[in-house]
């Protein structure tokens, strides 16, 4: 028997970026994707709802437990192609998946994958026959490419985490200012398109091409405030792996996730996965635009991490992303009981690795325990985990879980901290009761 | 279980001819978020300067913070992100974001 016994297994299709031609494997229907494994441990909803009506937009109310609040948030299904997420900004939007969503699926269903924005003029209309995507600057030849070009090139599927490099912001102390998420702004998906290198090679990258920047519809109010633009060095851009996404998880991507092409950047922060790509410039000198030389930038230091106030550090663009874990099941304040086997679950990611371990504590972090891993769906996919455990005695407890990347990279039993709110991944904790 | 899973993807997926992609144009609305700032000396200031490139619920959901922070967030707000916001609603801008938001 298999140890997770409903969960999906799609690794077969699709464990590494996998050419996919008319005779090989299909597209995953979403059906496959969206079934959720069965429940083997209940706990309460997180959704309460509200006493007074939520405003406008909401649901109710979820309470997320960051430091010193707000806590409240609304839910909201407001949002085209989305079901209920959490609603961090309305305009220009932040929407966060609620982290049960995690337990269900090792990949994020479409409708409630979360969703962020840098400006609020976002194309809400988009014709799929006069779109073109331009590829230009240092190049042989300059291309204007229609979607259905870009459909008939050979095309690459790969499952991939996509996480904001501010996720889990909302739990920096001390707090610092940005999105205030908690731990769901990542999401995991079957993300299917064409390799970018095919596209550069259409084009020709002429001798001396340093970056390659890319572009998408979004715009800011303000047109003299700076378009949101990221690059990638030329021998990233061009190593096979670097994707231009149209599906996601066997459909078309949700327009607030970036219809209809979006650059899928495996194992690195998605600041780099830009939305609505219509625009790739190939540089001949590094990009020092606003959001690659000031923004999303991260402390030179282990960890990205800063003493609050520190000066004098180097700081450096924000890359490749790094292993976290965390529990699905059972979440901080749930109770259980004492002297029963008790199954805990969750996933794990390795960052720009696969996992190799995934250990479980259910002491405090005295001792620890090696869960047994699901499916290997790739190495930049989540990686599901389970373990059976028992706690002896009545009373509070708190339950962890690290993982160990197949490069060797473990979490950090401290928090890290930097004025940007990034790059989080301390080992989780969780405190339940035990009674 | 496995030799099932694979059963099942093997029936799904090994025959030849799989579906051709198509796009299909996309035409939505998405929320304006008109919610206001919440009473109080400056609020005015705050609906007039702020609200047109973001919702009220990005500084409602923050937590609060140190008066330094605040003045770099409307810095960033006018000089990054040029904001067209008057020199003198500067000042009332930032005793508002203290007044709901505020922390030592």
């Amino acid at each position: 028997m298999g140890i997770f016994p409903l969960s999906l297994n799609i690794g077969i299709l699709s464990a590494g970026l996998n050419p996919v031609g008319d005779t090989a494997v299909g597209r995953v229907p979403p059906t496959r994707v969206l079934m959720p494994r069965r429940r083997f441990l209940t706990t309460a909803g997180a959704v309460t709802l509200a006493l007074a009506s939520p405003p406008g937009l909401a649901d109710a109310i979820v309470e997320l437990p960051l430091p010193g609040g707000p806590n409240e948030r609304p839910t909201t299904r407001g949002f085209p192609d989305k079901g209920a997420l959490i609603l961090q900004r309305t305009r220009p939007p932040l929407l966060e998946t609620p982290f049960e969503v995690f337990d269900q699926s090792v990949l994020t269903p479409n409708d409630q994958f979360y969703v962020r924005w840098h400006w609020s003029v976002i194309p809400t209309e988009i014709d799929v026959g006069s779109f073109r995507l331009a590829v230009r600057g240092h190049v042989e030849k300059s291309l204007s490419l229609s979607l259905d070009e870009i459909l008939a090139l050979p095309h690459v599927e790969l499952i991939a985490v996509n996480q904001c490099s501010g996720n889990s912001r909302g739990y920096f102390q001390p707090r610092v200012p940005g999105a205030q998420w908690s731990n769901g702004a990542m999401g995991n998906a079957l993300w299917t398109g064409v390799r970018l290198k095919d596209v550069l090679d259409r084009a020709g990258v002429k001798a001396g091409a340093v970056q390659v920047r890319f572009n998408g519809l979004d715009e800011p109010v303000v047109a003299e405030a700076p378009d949101f633009m990221k690059s990638l060095d030329v021998d990233h851009a061009r190593d096979g792996e670097v994707m231009i996404a149209y599906e996601m998880n066997g459909q078309q991507l949700p327009l607030l996730n970036g219809f209809p092409l979006r650059l899928v950047v495996p194992g690195w922060y998605s600041t780099y996965w830009v939305k609505m790509l219509n625009d790739i410039e190939v540089l001949d000198q590094p990009d020092t635009n606003y959001w690659m030389k000031t923004a999303y930038t991260i402390p030179d230091t282990p960890h990205a991490s800063i003493r609050p106030g520190q000066t004098g550090v180097k700081f450096v663009p924000i890359s490749r992303m790094v292993p976290r874990s965390f529990i699905t099941n059972i979440k901080s304040g749930d109770t259980l009981r004492a002297g029963v086997s008790t199954l805990a679950r969750g996933i794990a990611f390795g960052g720009d690795a696969g996992i190799s371990r995934v250990e479980f504590s259910s002491d405090g972090g005295k001792s620890w325990q090696e869960a047994q891993l699901g499916a290997d769906e790739g190495k930049y996919s989540f990686r599901q985990w389970q373990i059976h455990f028992g706690l002896p005695t009545a009373g509070n407890q708190l339950l962890m879980v690290r993982c160990t990347s197949s490069s060797g990279e473990a979490q950090p039993d401290t928090p890290n901290w930097n004025s940007a709110g990034f790059m989080r991944n301390v080992i989780e904790q969780t405190a339940v009761v035990v009674a | 279980m496995l030799p099932i899973t694979l059963a099942v993807a093997l029936g799904s997926f090994g025959t030849q001819g799989a579906d051709k992609l198509t796009l299909k144009s996309v035409n939505v609305d998405l929320p304006a978020g008109d919610r206001m700032f919440p009473d109080g000396p400056g609020a005015d200031v705050a609906n007039d300067n702020c609200l047109a490139c973001h919702s009220a619920g990005m500084v409602l959901n923050q937590p609060a913070l140190p008066k330094a922070m605040w003045e770099a967030e409307v810095d960033k707000m006018r000089n990054i992100y040029k904001a067209p916001i008057d020199d003198r609603d500067v000042e009332a801008i930032i005793r508002y974001l203290i007044s709901i938001k505020g922390a030592n």
